[in-house]
């Protein structure tokens, strides 16, 4: 009776001493490792419960003192007097997120469809990698790099930009202003340029997917490269697609660094896209350390807990279409 | 080789993280955290900087903005908290607080218009104001045309520039403005933070320049020492005795020689828009806020270095246009510790 | 009939050109900010930058050495943190879960968490650590890290390990090892060129991450290893002196963006290459 017939677990009879504590110590082990893993699991999966949990508890004093519906409406931010209203960075985080989805989709699917469709194979890959080191940038780069570089020259356009759409009647409003170079349309921006990697990478992996046999047919019936891209894979690819644009204005919505540089602070509505503006990421990074009473500092908690709300139905909708509807378009999660 | 660089590399990493984690009983025993008002940072940034050199002991100050440093010291999460708005006598008992002043400056309105030099510009508070509410939006409104014949003023558009966070620079601007501008006092008031009805907002004193440098045909309102460090413009102002002043270290003490610092309660003083033909319209103080039941040590190691800053610091002061207090007052400050704290230096 | 040929490829035409035009733009801004991190980086770059500490505002000297040796302490304990708990879920998650209910509910969570915006997860480390605390801390900054880094170890080492053969498991299994030693000792280390790459894309995610920084570590300008109080750090120190008005603060935030670009480029391109050299069937 040696310790290799332990190891090997020939039934030699009944256990001996040596080869008991053997198995339980083996037994053990592995409950404690499963344990460890189980709890590490468990850790990972409440994270997000906790988060939401632990900010809705700070926000409490605030919830308690302005309500819902009275704080999401108001437009008062005054630590004065001591009435916080959420209306002016909900409207700018909408807007700028709006902007940079409007101008971010398009751009996102170009990128996608010349990658897997058009451009040629030895481009295909340097290019593709080129467009993730967007995603590597850090955001305050971003925003280091939007204040100093880009805004001055976006200043020189913003003259051109308010003389032809500030006349047009309507919409030219929106265009009205000094320019300063920074504000809620340079945000929009920024915010634009850092969502297309996000965007366009979901859709390059899910437009590749798609069944040889499918565009092969559609080639041979004589279709284009546009039509091949526009009426066979998008539809073929629509929920995953949407997903990852549900996935950029996740993103867009949160993004701190990049905006606070850029969205120029001000916590007043304007109706001009050229004007300053600030999203709740912005007010939170600016004010959250100088909050001077516990209502303040409870308002502003209050501010992150509709943020993480909104952006929590955005991503769980994405991870959905993307994981769960993708699943039947074959795409790998 | 792969799998010695990997375990190397992990081993590496929580070796990071043990060695960190040990390293965390060390004790700080020889520094005080300070933060609050950036007013005053230019200058208890030399004072530390010096004061570390000759005595060991580091302050660590971060340029929060004033509603910051009174959040901070309220919290006890800092050793003093420095506001450039003081506390009114009745809110410093509440909360258990006691504050004393360290220099007097002044807050200039800083621009920026290529072609126009620094100290060329004249304003009067009430046109400031009006530029601040949004009514004066171009540089070459017939107002401030008015105030400045022979100058000539660009047709472009004034971005203003004020703060984005708790400021007192903002409470010592926004006095004044309501002293000269009644609609002003009306529709926004004064306080470290207001609601602005137009511009740019900027961090931190720091902020408001950066942003002034940046953008052409903008206006800010900083302490006198920022536009100083940076090469700036600043603005003459018409004080309230009609007369154009300059800011400089004579007017800024004249702003307090109508103040008896030693008669004021809790040294509860404003100094905006103070008498005299010299006066410098905006100017200001520091408080530095310390909490009665902090530990007696750390009162103590605060109060050691801004007795060091009083009685050796006045020179470095006077570089960056920082007017010392009178001795009198100092000698008041003195008393206070002893009197609110029960011990002192 | 030859109308409609036509405008289908002038549609075709003008589709390609924009989707190149697309490519193009996303590439032209890639240059421009890279281009413009490396132009006013090297001119910033010193050697005082590693020798120095942060110096005060207005004057000629430059250092960064305590923000330099805090990020590393905070991504230091913040892998400390992150990489074990997030390496036994994603073991859980593929040796232990497969695809039950629940591990798919768990899998579904960390995918939500991979998107979650960081200055929510700053709140949350203000509310669970700096508030008990009493004051800022390094600890706290480093647990807002590791939650941004946790989602992605687990989804690349539940994956990595989940493509590990079976033969191999079933022949440890069938010499007597028990589990713990299977998923350690063969699992791992056949999927390891895989978890490393999972770490070091954390890695590269948390790098130069400031939002989480901003009220849990806060800064400090002075040298400190203490991470039981406030740290310098990159981040915060880049965000500080980029909005300031001093020529010397603006040059180091500059230097300091530089090398951060640098090191995290480093990270997702050596990750890259590392993965290229892993068998991932798609």
């Amino acid at each position: 009776m040696n310790g290799s017939d332990v190891v090997i677990g020939i039934d030699t009879g009944p256990p001996s001493e040596p080869e008991a504590s053997a198995r339980s110590w083996r037994l053990s082990g592995d409950s404690l490792f499963h344990g460890v893993a189980a709890v590490a699991a468990f850790i990972a999966a409440s994270t997000l419960f906790g988060t939401v949990i632990a900010i809705a508890l700070d926000s409490r004093l605030s919830i308690h003192t302005f309500g819902i519906w009275n704080f999401l409406k108001s437009s008062e931010w005054n630590p004065v007097t001591q009435t916080f209203g959420a209306f002016p960075f909900i409207m700018g985080t909408l807007i700028s997120s709006a902007i940079a989805m409007v101008i971010g989709v398009p751009i996102s699917f170009g990128i996608a469809v010349f990658i897997v469709e058009i451009a040629p194979a030895w481009i295909k890959r340097p290019v593709a990698g080129a467009i993730e080191l967007l995603a590597a940038v850090p955001s305050i780069v971003y925003g280091l790099w939007g204040l100093v570089v880009f805004a001055p020259v976006f200043g020189n356009i913003e003259p051109w930009i308010s003389n032809t759409f500030g006349k047009i009647p309507g919409i030219g409003a929106l265009f009205q202003g000094p320019p300063m170079g920074i504000g809620m349309l340079t945000a929009g921006i920024v915010l634009a340029i850092m969502i297309l990697p996000y965007i366009s990478s979901i859709m390059r992996d899910v437009f590749m997917v798609v069944p040889a046999s499918l565009r092969e047919s559609a080639y041979a019936l004589g279709a284009t490269t546009w039509e091949v891209a526009w009426d066979v894979v998008l539809p073929y690819t629509r929920s995953a697609v949407i997903g990852g644009i549900f996935l950029g204005l996740g993103r867009a919505l949160g993004e701190t660094m990049a905006v606070t540089f850029v969205i120029g602070n001000s916590n007043t509505l304007s109706a001009s896209l050229l004007m300053p503006s600030a999203t709740i990421p912005s007010v939170l990074a600016n004010e959250f350390t100088e909050a001077t009473t516990k209502l303040y500092v409870s308002s502003l908690i209050y501010l992150g807990l509709i943020l993480i709300v909104v952006t929590l139905a955005v991503r769980f909708l994405a991870v959905l279409l993307i994981r769960h509807l993708g699943r039947k378009e074959g795409v790998k999660a | 080789m792969k799998k010695n660089l990997l375990s190397v590399s992990l081993l590496l990493c929580f070796a990071i993280a043990i060695g960190a984690l040990a390293v965390v009983s060390h004790a700080d025993e020889s520094s005080i955290t300070g933060a609050g008002s950036s007013w005053v940072y230019p200058l208890v940034a030399k004072w530390s900087a010096e004061y570390t050199t000759k005595t060991g002991i580091r302050v660590n100050y971060q340029s929060i903005g004033s509603g910051g440093g009174i959040a901070q010291i309220k919290a006890g999460t800092v050793a003093f908290g420095a506001s450039d708005m003081p506390l009114k006598p009745e809110d410093l008992k509440a909360a258990g607080l006691i504050q004393f002043p360290t220099a007097v400056a002044g807050c200039v309105v800083d621009y920026n218009l290529p072609g126009i030099a620094s100290g060329k510009l004249i304003l009067s508070g009430p046109v400031t104001a009006d530029i601040y509410l949004g009514k004066i939006t171009k540089w070459n409104d017939p107002a401030i045309e008015k105030l400045n014949p022979g100058l000539k003023l660009p047709d472009t558009n004034i971005t203003v520039v004020h703060r984005s966070d708790g400021s007192g620079t903002t409470f010592t601007f926004t006095n004044y403005l309501s002293k000269v501008s009644p609609e002003w006092a009306q529709k926004v008031g004064s306080n470290t933070s207001v609601s602005w009805p137009t511009g740019v907002g900027g961090k931190g004193s720091e902020g408001v320049v950066s942003y002034v440098q940046r953008i052409p045909g903008s206006i800010g309102y900083v302490e006198y020492a920022y536009v100083m460090e940076t090469h700036g413009s600043y603005a003459r102002m018409i004080n309230s005795a009609g007369k154009v002043v300059s800011p400089t270290l004579q007017g800024f003490q004249d702003a307090s020689a109508h103040v008896d610092w030693t008669k004021a309660q809790d040294f509860y003083v404003i100094l905006t828009d103070q008498p005299g033909a010299d006066t410098w319209p905006i100017s200001g103080c520091t408080w530095q806020i310390l909490r009665k039941n902090a530990p007696k040590e750390q009162n103590m190691q605060v109060m050691k270095f801004f007795d060091w800053g009083f009685e050796h610091g006045q020179a470095m002061a006077k570089s960056i246009i920082y007017g010392p207090l009178p001795p009198s007052t100092v000698q008041a400050i003195k008393s206070y510790w002893k009197n609110e704290l029960g011990y002192g230096i | 009939m030859r109308a409609v040929v036509a405008r289908r490829r002038i549609v075709d035409v003008v589709s390609k050109t924009l989707m190149a035009a697309a490519t193009l733009v996303g590439v032209f801004f890639l240059f421009w900010i890279l281009w413009s991190t490396l132009k006013f980086g090297i001119s910033g770059m010193h050697w005082s930058l590693f020798t120095q500490d942060t110096p005060p505002p207005g004057t000629d000297q430059f250092g960064l050495r305590n923000a330099f040796v805090g990020s590393l302490l905070l991504l230091g304990v913040s892998m400390g943190i992150g990489v074990p708990i997030g390496l036994m879920a994603g073991t859980w998650l593929a040796e232990y879960g497969f695809r039950s209910r629940t591990a798919d509910t768990v899998r579904f969570l960390n995918d939500i968490m991979l998107s979650a915006p960081s200055i929510e997860i700053g709140l949350f480390a203000y509310a669970a650590v700096v508030a008990p605390m009493g004051h800022f801390s390094g600890l706290a900054g480093s647990v807002a890290l590791s939650i941004l880094m946790i989602p992605i170890i687990v989804r690349t080492t539940d994956e990595m390990l989940s493509l590990v053969g079976g033969d191999m498991r079933e022949a440890a299994i069938a010499l007597g090892a028990p589990a713990w030693v299977v998923i350690t000792k063969v699992t791992w280390k056949a999927a390891r060129a895989g978890i490393l790459t999972g770490i070091l894309i954390g890695l590269a995610r948390i790098t130069g991450e400031t939002a989480p920084l901003l009220f849990t570590a806060l800064n400090n300008q002075y040298f400190s290893s203490n991470m039981l109080r406030p740290v310098a750090n990159i981040p915060v120190v880049i965000f500080q002196f980029a909005l300031s008005p001093y020529t010397n603060w603006q040059e180091m935030a500059w230097a300091a963006a530089f090398i951060t670009v640098v090191f995290v480029l480093a990270l997702s391109v050596g990750a890259r290459w590392f993965l290229g050299k892993v068998q991932v069937p798609k």
